[in-house]
């Protein structure tokens, strides 16, 4: 059931602020949400004021530059700072998105960073994906076979069958799509939300797989599949520019065209 | 170890609001005040059937300002679900759903129930 407030021991408290250093022309204030489970306390804001004439580009650069200059509490997920990996998957300026391929300069007064929205902070920028995860485990995201595979090669596609997974296989699985759906916010528990939706299609649209009967016998619910209402706040603040909600809507046809509606 | 309970991240404080989101929140706004909004216009209708002093009667509480303000909010509402809702079964189809094809469909859909609107006090008050 949809809750549109948040809980009591999740309200937002006043936090600490870190000023620039003296002399610092062009500052930029960064607004970041802090949690820590090792103390008694509230999540709260904290704001540090950065130099950009001594900072990288990016909003990630930034906030590697907070956690090695100024506080090194400061906890966030990154790997590749190149888009590819999805670990630094934020709210950023109000909209989910890749801190490392976000620039700074393209962010309008202050830069406001939260966790993915409307999941379990396990510390700061850290939110707890084991849900996420095992709901993509679920729709099985491996190739599904029963003929068996020619003995001396593999198992091949042609040119315009592969195509068929352009704009799926791109996905990075960051969750920054699933994280910004209403529907997933108040039903993300049975919801399969776009992330994992968008997988599921990827495996549909295979022409290697072979289980796609299955498939959708296991996506035909009227949670899993069918909470998505068309919102498109996924497609929206898709990093990678990938559309979920056209891949939904392709897992939706092909319920209806095996029915032979 | 952890002794509190994980706290849950905001999600609509902070939450940009962008079209996707407001036009798909704004259809089940306007389809609760289309149902709320079906009493008065069977009211009306029951009041037309009763004859001209009772719909005389009616009309003298409809046409307060209030009342007025009222219409012109459920007409707009009317309009607005009907346009989106053609905008859903185009996107059912199939069709238009990319983001531009959301962005260009949703700001059709709100100007064309304005429009209506205005066409439909235009003519009628």
């Amino acid at each position: 059931m949809a809750e549109f407030r948040l809980p009591k021991n999740s309200r937002i408290q006043k936090g600490r602020h870190f000023s620039a250093p003296e002399g610092a022309s062009r500052i930029k204030t960064f607004r970041i949400y802090r949690w820590s489970p090792d103390d008694d306390e509230k999540p709260r804001v904290d704001t540090y004021e950065i130099d950009l004439d001594d900072c990288g580009p990016m909003v990630l650069d930034a906030m590697i530059k907070i956690k090695n200059e100024m506080d090194p509490t400061l906890t966030f997920r990154r790997s590749c700072r190149e888009g590819i990996c999805g670990s630094c998957a934020f709210n950023i300026d109000g909209v989910n998105t890749l801190a490392c391929i976000t620039a700074i300069e393209d962010i309008k007064g202050d830069v406001k960073l939260y966790p993915l929205p409307h999941m379990p902070v396990i510390k700061d920028l850290v939110p707890d994906l084991t849900h996420f995860y095992a709901q993509y485990a679920s729709i099985k995201p491996w190739i599904r076979t029963q003929s068996t595979p020619p003995p001396d090669k593999e198992r091949l596609q042609s040119h315009e069958d592969r195509t068929h997974i352009d704009g799926l296989y791109e996905c990075i699985l960051c969750a920054c799509c699933s994280t910004s759906c209403p529907s997933y916010w108040w039903n993300g528990d049975r919801y399969l939300g776009p992330a994992i939706l968008l997988q599921a299609y990827r495996w549909l649209a295979d022409s290697r797989d072979e289980a796609t009967g299955e498939r959708l016998d296991e996506l035909e619910d009227p949670f899993k599949l069918y909470r998505c209402h068309t919102i498109m706040n996924c497609a929206r603040t898709c990093p990678k520019g990938l559309n979920p909600a056209k891949a939904i809507a392709e897992i939706k046809k092909m319920m209806l065209a095996r029915k032979g509606v | 170890m952890a002794t509190q309970q994980r706290p849950l991240s905001p999600h609509l404080q902070i939450y940009r609001p962008q079209l996707t989101s407001v036009l798909s929140i704004s259809h089940r706004i306007t389809g609760v005040l289309l149902s709320a909004g079906i009493v008065p216009v069977v009211v009306w209708l029951v009041a037309l059937s009763q004859g001209a002093e009772a719909y005389a009667g009616v009309m003298a509480l409809f046409s307060h300002p209030v009342a007025i303000v009222f219409w012109v909010a459920w007409s707009f509402a009317l309009f607005y679900h009907f346009c989106n809702g053609i905008r859903h079964l185009l996107w059912d189809a199939g069709l238009f759903l990319d983001l531009r094809g959301a962005y260009i469909t949703g700001w059709t859909v709100v100007a064309l129930a304005g429009v209506l609107t205005a066409l439909a006090w235009g003519v009628w008050s």
